[in-house]
C-alpha cells in the first residue's frame, strides 16, 4: 500500500508538472501581449517595451518557464499583472469559498441523485420511474446558467426564501449548491438506477427474498451498499466537473471563489493568475482522483491496489 | 504675465455641456447606497487603475490639483487654490489650498504633488497613464529610467509647485484632472508597496473602510474632506460578483441602488416598458464612438474610394436599432457631446447603389473578399453580422473573425493583419473632454506603429502637424479658434475615410428610489457609472 501511494504521488507530481508546461506554452502562444494590456492605450512603444522587459517577457520560452518553476518550487506563484497582489494571496482568499461550495454540491448531488436512483429502480418502468428519469435528463441537459437564474428568480425573488446571491450564511449555500449539484444528481440517479437494477437481479438478493427477509431490509442492507460502490469512485472525477461548473455558478450567484478569479484573469491575460488557478484546480482534481482510488479498496475489498 | 486656466479649456468644454449642472449643494447628508458589479475591482491605486469600474471609485478616494464641476466637463480647482499659466503657456504654477489632509491625517504639501507625478511617470510603476504626462519637461529621460526625477516639476515652497512643459499644451489642465495625477502620500505608498492598490490612502471624499475580495468594498465618508457638505452619503457599498441580470433582480427587490454594469441588454426593453422603472432611468451622452477601422495600408483599403464606398454601404440606423436604440448613429469621429463636433456635417449617407458604382469606378466591379475582426462578446458579433450583410449588398464578402478582446487588439496592432475591425467593446471613450483625445493614439501617426491603437494605420503628416498646432493654441483668445481647428481636422480626416463611424453609445443609468440627485450626476461624463460624491440618500431628506 505504501509503495502504491508513493507511486501515485510521483505520478501526480508528474501530471502537475505536465499541466504547468502545457498551460505555460499555450499562454505563450496566445496572440496577445500582456505588456500591452498593462501599458494601456496611451502608452508609447517604448513604455510597452520597458514593461515587457521588466516582466521578463522578452526572454525565450524555456527561460521564462524555468524561472516560473524555480519560483514555484520556492512557493512563489508571482504577482498578478493587473492587481499587483501576490497570486498565492488572491487564491488563498478565494479557495475556501470554492471548496465549501464544492463540498455542499457533492452532498447535494449525492442526496438527490442516490434518492432518485433508488426510487426509480424500485419503481422500474412505472410512471414514477419515467418522471424521475425525465427529471434527471433535464438536469443533465439544462445549462447551469439558466438553472441558476431560474432558481434565483423563483426561490429568492418571488418566494424570498433565500438571498439573491452573495456569500456568508447557510442560506446562501442552498441555491448555488443546488445549481452545481443538479448536473451530477442527474448522472448519479441514472447510474444508481442501473446499478440497483443490476444488483436486484443478483442471486444473493433472490436468496434473501426466498429466505423471507423484509423488502426494506433487503434494499437497505444488501442492495444499496452493493449498488453504491461504483458511485463512490465517481466522486473523485466529479471534482474536475465542478471546477468547470463553478466558473458559471460563482458568476451567477456572486460567489467569491476561484472561478470568478479565473474568469477575470483570462479576460485580461493575467498570466500569473491564470497559471496559479490552473495549478490549484489541477491539484484539486489530481488529489480528488487519488483519494477516490485510495478509498476504493477500503470500501470494496474486491478492488486491490497493485 | 499670467492668467488663470479656467478661461481656457473650461470655456471650451462648457460649449459642449451647455450649462453647469444644477447640483444641489444643500442636499441632505447621511444614508447609504449599494452599487453592484460583476467583476472584482482590480486595483484602487490611482497610478494604475484604468478601467471604467475603478475610475469613478478612485475619483472618490483621491483628489488631484484639478477636477470637474459635478455632472459636467467643466474644469475646476480641486486641491489647487489657484493655477496660473505663464504667457508662453509653458509654466504652470499651482498653489495648494491650506489645511487639506490625507485620510491618514497628514497635511498635503507641494512635495506630495512632486512625488505623485514622479511616481506615475516612473517606469518602475508601470502606469498605463504615464504617457499622458509627456508634455512635462524631463519626461522622456525620467520615463526612460534616467535621471533623478521629473526635472519639470519644482517645489517652490510648502504650498506652491511649478510645472514646466516642454511644449505648450492646451490639454494640460485636463491631464492634471486625470486619476493618474492624483496626489498620494509617499509614506503610505512605501508602507504598502505593491499592495497600495488594496490599501489606498488619498484625500478624496470617501476612504476605503473594508475590502473583502470577491465580495464587497465599503467606502465611508471622510469627515475631514476639504469641501464642506461633501460627500452626501455616509457610506457606499460595492457588492461584487453579481452577474448583471442578478444585479437587476437585486435592485428590483430593493437590495441595491445602482447596477454598476448597467441594464443588461436582454432586460433593457422590459425595464423601459415598465413605467415605474423607466422613470428611474437617466439617459445621457457619452464621450464614445463605435467605428469600423479600414486598414489604409492593406489592399484594397489603401484606395480611398474603396473606403468611401464602404462608408456609404453601412446602414447605421439598422445597427442602432439592433442594440435597442441605446446609441445614436455617427458620421464623424467625435461624439456629439465633445467640443469640436461638427453639427451640420452630413457625412457619407447610406446609399448602397452609389457605393456599388464607386467600387466599380475604383476597379472593383465584382467586389472583393476581406476579413472583419470583432470582439466575441454580445452584441458585437451580431453587429459584425449586420456589417457583413451590408457589405454583401455591395458585393464585398467579409469573413468574420470573432476573437477575445486581447487578440483583436493584438491583430489591430499589426500593420498587415486586420483589414477591418469593428471597435465594439474596445471603442474609444475619451480620457478627458477634449477633441485632441480622439486623435493622437487612434488617428495620428504616433499610433500607427506596431502595438499601437491606430488600427486604420492612418498617418497623414499634414494633419499631424495641424493637430500639434491646435494643441499649442493655449492663448486666452484662442479657444474658439482651437475648437474650429480641431473640427476641421476631423472633417478632413473623413475625406480620407480611414474609419466608418457607426454610432455613439448613450448611457442609461437605472437607480433605485433610495438615491437621488440631479440627473447629470447619474450620467456624469467623468464619473462612470455615477458621481458617488454628490448623490444623496432619499431617506436622509
Amino acid at each position: 500500500m505504501g509503495a502504491y501511494i508513493l507511486r501515485r504521488l510521483l505520478e501526480s507530481a508528474l501530471i502537475l508538472l505536465g499541466i504547468t508546461l502545457v498551460t505555460f506554452v499555450l499562454l505563450y502562444l496566445v496572440p496577445a501581449d500582456p505588456a500591452r494590456q498593462i501599458a494601456g492605450r496611451s502608452a508609447t512603444a517604448e513604455t510597452v517595451a520597458n514593461i515587457r522587459d521588466q516582466l521578463g517577457l522578452n526572454d525565450p520560452l524555456f527561460v521564462q518557464y524555468g524561472r516560473y518553476l524555480w519560483n514555484l518550487a520556492q512557493g512563489d506563484m508571482g504577482r498578478s499583472y493587473l492587481q499587483r497582489a501576490e497570486v498565492a494571496d488572491l487564491i488563498a482568499a478565494r479557495l475556501p469559498a470554492s471548496l465549501l461550495l464544492m463540498l455542499s454540491a457533492i452532498v447535494t448531488e449525492l442526496i438527490i441523485g442516490l434518492t432518485i436512483g433508488v426510487v426509480a429502480a424500485l419503481r422500474r418502468n412505472r410512471p414514477m420511474d419515467h418522471s424521475l428519469m425525465i427529471f434527471s435528463f433535464v438536469s443533465i441537459s439544462a445549462p447551469q446558467f439558466v438553472i441558476g437564474i431560474l432558481l434565483l428568480y423563483v426561490f429568492a425573488v418571488k418566494l424570498a426564501w433565500f438571498p439573491i446571491g452573495g456569500y456568508g450564511t447557510a442560506a446562501h449555500f442552498v441555491l448555488p449548491s443546488l445549481t452545481l449539484g443538479l448536473l451530477g444528481a442527474g448522472w448519479y440517479s441514472r447510474m444508481m438506477r442501473s446499478s440497483m437494477i443490476d444488483v436486484l437481479s443478483q442471486d444473493f438478493v433472490r436468496t434473501a427474498r426466498a429466505k423471507g427477509l423484509a423488502k426494506v431490509r433487503i434494499v437497505t442492507r444488501h442492495v444499496i451498499p452493493n449498488a453504491i460502490l461504483p458511485i463512490i469512485a465517481m466522486i473523485g472525477i466529479d471534482i474536475g466537473l465542478f471546477m468547470s461548473g463553478i466558473v458559471v455558478v460563482e458568476s451567477v450567484f456572486g460567489w467569491p471563489g476561484i472561478g470568478q478569479l479565473a474568469w477575470q484573469a483570462i479576460q485580461r491575460i493575467d498570466i500569473p493568475v491564470i497559471m496559479g488557478v490552473t495549478m490549484v484546480s489541477a491539484a484539486a482534481i489530481v488529489i480528488g482522483n487519488l483519494l477516490a482510488d485510495l478509498a476504493a479498496p477500503l470500501i470494496d475489498p474486491r478492488i486491490k491496489t497493485k | 504675465m499670467t492668467r488663470t486656466l479656467l478661461t481656457g479649456i473650461a470655456t471650451l468644454a462648457l460649449t459642449a455641456t451647455g450649462a453647469l449642472a444644477q447640483v444641489d449643494e444643500n442636499a441632505p447628508q447621511g444614508g447609504e447606497m449599494v452599487v453592484t458589479y460583476q467583476d472584482d475591482v482590480a486595483t484602487l491605486d490611482p497610478a494604475i487603475g484604468y478601467d471604467w469600474q475603478n475610475w469613478s471609485m478612485i475619483k472618490s478616494l483621491f483628489d488631484g490639483l484639478m477636477g470637474y464641476e459635478p455632472g459636467t466637463t467643466t474644469l475646476r480647482n480641486e486641491l489647487a487654490e489657484s493655477h496660473e499659466i505663464s504667457g508662453d503657456g509653458l509654466t504652470h504654477t499651482f498653489a495648494l489650498k491650506d489645511g487639506i489632509t490625507f485620510h491618514n491625517g497628514r497635511e498635503i504639501t507641494a512635495e506630495d504633488v512632486k512625488y505623485s507625478l514622479e511616481r506615475v511617470t516612473n517606469p518602475e510603476t508601470r502606469s498605463p497613464g504615464a504617457g499622458f504626462f509627456s508634455m512635462i519637461e524631463g519626461f522622456d529621460s525620467w520615463n526612460a529610467g534616467e535621471g533623478e526625477g521629473l526635472s519639470g516639476v519644482t517645489v517652490i515652497d510648502d504650498k506652491t509647485v511649478e510645472i514646466t512643459l516642454s511644449r505648450p499644451d492646451a490639454t494640460f489642465g485636463h491631464v492634471m484632472a486625470l486619476n493618474f495625477a492624483s496626489v498620494v502620500p509617499q509614506e503610505a505608498v512605501e508602507a504598502s508597496g505593491e499592495d497600495f492598490g488594496r490599501e489606498p490612502v488619498g484625500s478624496g471624499a470617501f476612504r476605503l473602510a473594508e475590502w473583502t475580495p470577491g465580495q464587497q468594498l465599503v467606502f465611508e465618508r471622510f469627515e475631514d474632506y476639504h469641501r464642506e457638505g461633501v460627500p452626501k452619503l455616509d457610506q457606499v457599498t460595492f457588492s461584487i460578483g453579481l452577474e448583471p441580470t442578478v444585479a437587476l433582480l437585486r435592485l428590483q427587490s430593493g437590495e441595491a441602488d445602482v447596477p454598476g454594469d448597467g441594464i443588461p441588454p436582454a432586460q433593457f426593453l422590459q425595464v423601459m416598458n415598465d413605467p415605474a422603472q423607466a422613470e428611474r432611468v437617466v439617459e445621457g451622452g457619452q464621450l464614445q464612438t463605435g467605428y469600423i477601422t479600414l486598414n489604409t495600408q492593406m489592399a484594397p483599403f489603401d484606395n480611398v474610394d474603396v473606403r468611401k464606398a464602404v462608408n456609404m454601404a453601412i446602414n447605421k440606423d439598422r445597427i442602432t436599432q439592433m442594440i435597442n436604440n441605446r446609441a445614436v448613429p455617427a458620421n464623424q469621429p467625435l461624439p456629439p457631446t465633445m467640443p469640436g463636433y461638427a453639427e451640420d456635417y452630413e457625412g457619407y449617407a447610406y446609399d448602397p447603389e452609389a457605393a456599388i458604382q464607386m467600387l466599380a469606378d475604383a476597379g472593383f466591379p465584382d467586389g472583393f473578399t476581406t476579413e472583419l475582426y470583432v470582439m466575441n462578446v454580445d452584441p458585437n458579433p451580431r453587429i459584425a453580422q449586420a456589417i457583413q450583410q451590408d457589405l454583401a449588398e455591395i458585393g464585398v464578402t467579409a469573413e468574420i473573425r470573432s476573437l477575445a478582446q486581447a487578440n483583436v487588439i493584438a491583430a489591430g496592432g499589426e500593420a498587415d493583419q486586420a483589414p477591418m475591425i469593428w471597435s465594439g467593446g474596445m471603442a474609444w471613450i475619451a480620457d478627458f473632454p477634449d477633441p485632441s483625445n480622439f486623435y493622437g493614439p487612434i488617428l495620428g501617426c504616433a499610433g500607427a506603429v506596431p502595438g499601437g491603437w491606430n488600427w486604420a494605420w492612418y498617418c497623414n503628416e499634414e494633419i499631424d502637424a495641424r493637430a500639434a498646432e491646435a494643441d499649442a493654441m493655449t492663448g486666452e483668445g484662442q479657444q474658439g479658434g482651437r475648437e474650429d481647428a480641431w473640427r476641421q481636422i476631423y472633417l478632413d480626416i473623413m475625406e480620407d475615410a480611414p474609419w466608418v463611424p457607426v454610432f455613439n453609445e448613450q448611457r442609461f443609468t437605472l437607480h433605485s428610489e433610495g438615491v437621488a440627485g440631479d440627473d447629470t450626476l447619474f450620467v456624469d461624463p467623468v464619473h462612470i457609472p455615477v458621481n458617488y460624491d454628490y448623490i444623496y440618500a432619499t431617506e436622509a431628506e
